[in-house]
């Protein structure tokens, strides 16, 4: 949904490693006495639910111990501090799949061992997740950062207007997701680009947009923040929202919404993988296998922290969760939404820069 | 002619003796230091020079510290560091102080530890979610602004939330009752018969005040703001909340080079910084002390 990148380059330090070792030993108290064997999974917030977990466990008797992060860059650090082996399971944005893989930290995965053909095909993304005809991560559940709204302060033809965030009438109103790349992807495709296809000559015209909805905002934040905000009435609008911000709040909350623009949005994906120095790679892939199973598919998509489409369509959610989802709708959102942007290294250094300068006003 | 050139063998002897013993009595806290402070420290302080990777890939020179001083979004990160530290650590120090001296000197002895127990309550809260908390009682619908409308003091709720302000106010509610204590700790030990003597020598209550009170609390004083300022210019949770990114302080800054960038070294570099802005404070109030003392 939302990670950093970078490329981490210290070798490392004792103190990282002994640090490492403590957090993993506190990790491994409450072993349960029937666990056979234990993976440690780096993951984001949504696969961190102990009911998603103990399933897992009740059927392989495989414990997972998990580490939640927030940014492929805090990730690639803790991997970094540990030693070869330290972790199995790699739960990574799609867009920094190729990365990750030049590090040749993920292991080469069977699609046969996957229902690949229960992933709807412009969500599988093979040019993120197949590196060199070989396929290092499963597509595992995916979303939109467009626009999440409360519907009694704006309409619904203000929010599918991107042009609305631009202009006098949102002065105050709007937030902003603090993550640039579907920020500038959402202007790029409001200047009728395609996010894919950004180059370092396009920023200036990015960055005068930007600081337009910047001037408008009356808050820029990561996730938690921002949904506070939308939902105690403190901004009606938010840039980079969506259903994650707004789908588990809806039952309590039915003022609140989200749409793509008319223009089209940016669509986030996870993918899920096994670590190439793991030595316990036949129990990771089981949990991959697992988390890509209709059931627990679903416990991935109405997860405590954030709910988001399940990539496998015969997910078992409920028709209620399903409406929450706007399951039928998928269509016509997934081809009316661009993948992140996948920047070089030097246009992503370009891009947060004037990303932090444009945050800073400055 | 020297003290040790005049001391007899035996003295000279106990001498070094008594040496020995304080060097290996001092020997676990200087281990301690020097492992969980001069080392990290140096490390950050080496890191700090490197750029395009750590050492052995990076290289060395003043990159990141020119980066700093010649980017917009850097020096004012530092300036309003600066400034909302500043103003925390005053607003902190003015309202504690009142309150500090209402318990050491209003409150029965035996009721002061109740009181005092009551002022540090906020710390049993976690710190994140009082952050969050004061999101909720800012909003349209929390309680100011319900209280000002019921008041029909206002029409409309105000707009109190992701200001500088509203990270002002998250900071003095904690650092409040940290003051609180420290100021408490000197007050408590005035000697009552001094401000008593002073009264009789015909000084009024405010001379008394300020040639009495205030200079034998100034240890306390000294020592909350020194505490108020080092907690608040690292702290990266209550402007990343209360602020709404309005105004990116240097904590702030530097998490972003680390999640975001990988840089670790620019962030060394940030890091440094704050040391040093710590290090400038530390110097001043210890100056001040001094002053109040004589």
């Amino acid at each position: 949904m939302k990670m950093s990148r970078f490329s981490p380059s210290a070798s490392p330090s004792p103190l990282r490693r002994l640090t490492l070792a403590l957090a993993a030993c506190t990790a491994f108290i409450g072993l349960p006495a029937h666990a056979q064997e234990t993976i440690n999974a780096l993951v984001w917030c949504d696969h961190t639910d102990e009911a998603f977990l103990k399933a897992f466990t009740a059927k392989t008797k495989i414990k997972v111990n998990v580490k939640d992060y927030e940014g492929t860059g805090t990730a690639l650090s803790l991997i970094e501090q540990g030693k070869p082996g330290d972790w199995d399971v790699f739960v990574v944005d799609s867009t920094d799949v190729r990365s990750v893989v030049a590090k040749k930290l993920l292991a080469e995965l069977d699609p046969k061992a996957f229902p690949m053909n229960d992933i709807p095909a412009a969500v599988r993304l093979p040019e993120y997740h197949v590196v060199g005809g070989k396929m290092y991560a499963v597509p595992q559940k995916f979303g939109y950062n467009a626009i999440a709204y409360d519907k009694t302060k704006v309409t619904a033809a203000q929010a599918k207007d991107i042009n609305y965030v631009f202009g006098a009438s949102a002065k105050n109103k709007i937030g902003i997701y603090d993550y640039y790349l579907p920020v500038i992807g959402q202007v790029a495709v409001a200047l009728g680009k395609k996010p894919q296809d950004l180059k370092e000559s396009d920023l200036p015209a990015i960055r005068a947009k930007l600081v337009e909805m910047r001037g408008n905002a009356r808050m820029v934040g990561d996730v938690v923040t921002t949904q506070t905000a939308l939902a105690t009435g403190q901004i009606s609008l938010l840039v980079g929202g969506g259903e994650y911000t707004v789908a588990g709040l809806m039952a309590e909350k039915p003022n609140l919404d989200w749409v793509l623009p008319d223009v089209g949005g940016i669509r986030w994906q996870q993918a899920i993988g096994v670590m190439a120095d793991s030595k316990k790679k036949a129990a990771a892939t089981q949990f991959v296998q697992y988390v890509l199973s209709p059931e627990g598919q679903a416990a991935l998509a109405t997860s405590s922290c954030y709910w988001g489409m399940p990539a496998n369509s015969k997910a078992a959610l409920t028709p209620a969760q399903k409406k929450t989802l706007r399951w039928d709708e998928q269509t016509a959102f997934i081809a009316k939404s661009f993948p992140y942007p996948s920047p070089s290294a030097a246009l992503d250094k370009a891009m947060q820069d004037m990303w932090l300068s444009v945050v800073q006003k400055k | 002619m020297t003290l040790a050139a005049t001391a007899t063998a035996p003295e000279q002897v106990a001498a070094r003796r008594d040496a020995r013993r304080g060097l290996l009595l001092t020997a676990p806290a200087l281990l301690w230091c020097v492992v969980f402070f001069v080392l990290p420290f140096a490390t950050m302080l080496v890191w700090s020079f490197y750029s395009g990777g750590g050492p052995g890939e990076g290289s060395l020179g003043l990159d990141n510290y020119r980066r700093f001083f010649t980017d917009a979004s850097y020096t004012s990160a530092l300036r309003y560091s600066l400034e909302v530290t500043l103003i925390v650590t005053v607003l902190s120090v003015l309202l504690a102080f009142p309150l500090a001296w209402a318990i050491a000197t209003q409150v029965r002895p035996d009721r002061q530890r109740l009181w005092l127990m009551l002022a540090v309550l906020p710390f049993w809260t976690s710190y994140v979610v009082r952050s969050y908390a004061w999101l909720l009682v800012l909003s349209p619908d929390g309680v100011v602004n319900q209280t000002l409308m019921t008041l029909r003091l206002i029409t409309e709720p105000l707009e109190l939330s992701f200001h500088r302000a509203t990270t002002v106010t998250g900071f003095v509610h904690f650092f409040v009752m940290l003051c609180t204590l420290t100021i408490y700790a000197s007050l408590s030990r005035i000697d009552p018969r001094l401000q008593l003597a002073a009264a009789d020598m015909g000084a009024s209550g405010w001379q008394t005040f300020w040639r009495i009170t205030l200079p034998l609390a100034a240890p306390g004083i000294a020592s909350g703001a020194f505490l108020t300022f080092v907690v608040t210019i690292g702290d990266f949770v209550t402007p990343q909340i209360l602020g709404g990114n309005n105004e990116l302080l240097l904590p702030q800054i530097a998490m972003l080079q680390i999640t975001r960038r990988g840089d670790i070294p620019m962030a060394a570099a940030l890091s440094v910084v704050m040391v040093l802005c710590v290090s400038a404070a530390y110097l001043l109030l210890a100056r001040w002390i001094t002053g109040a003392r004589r």
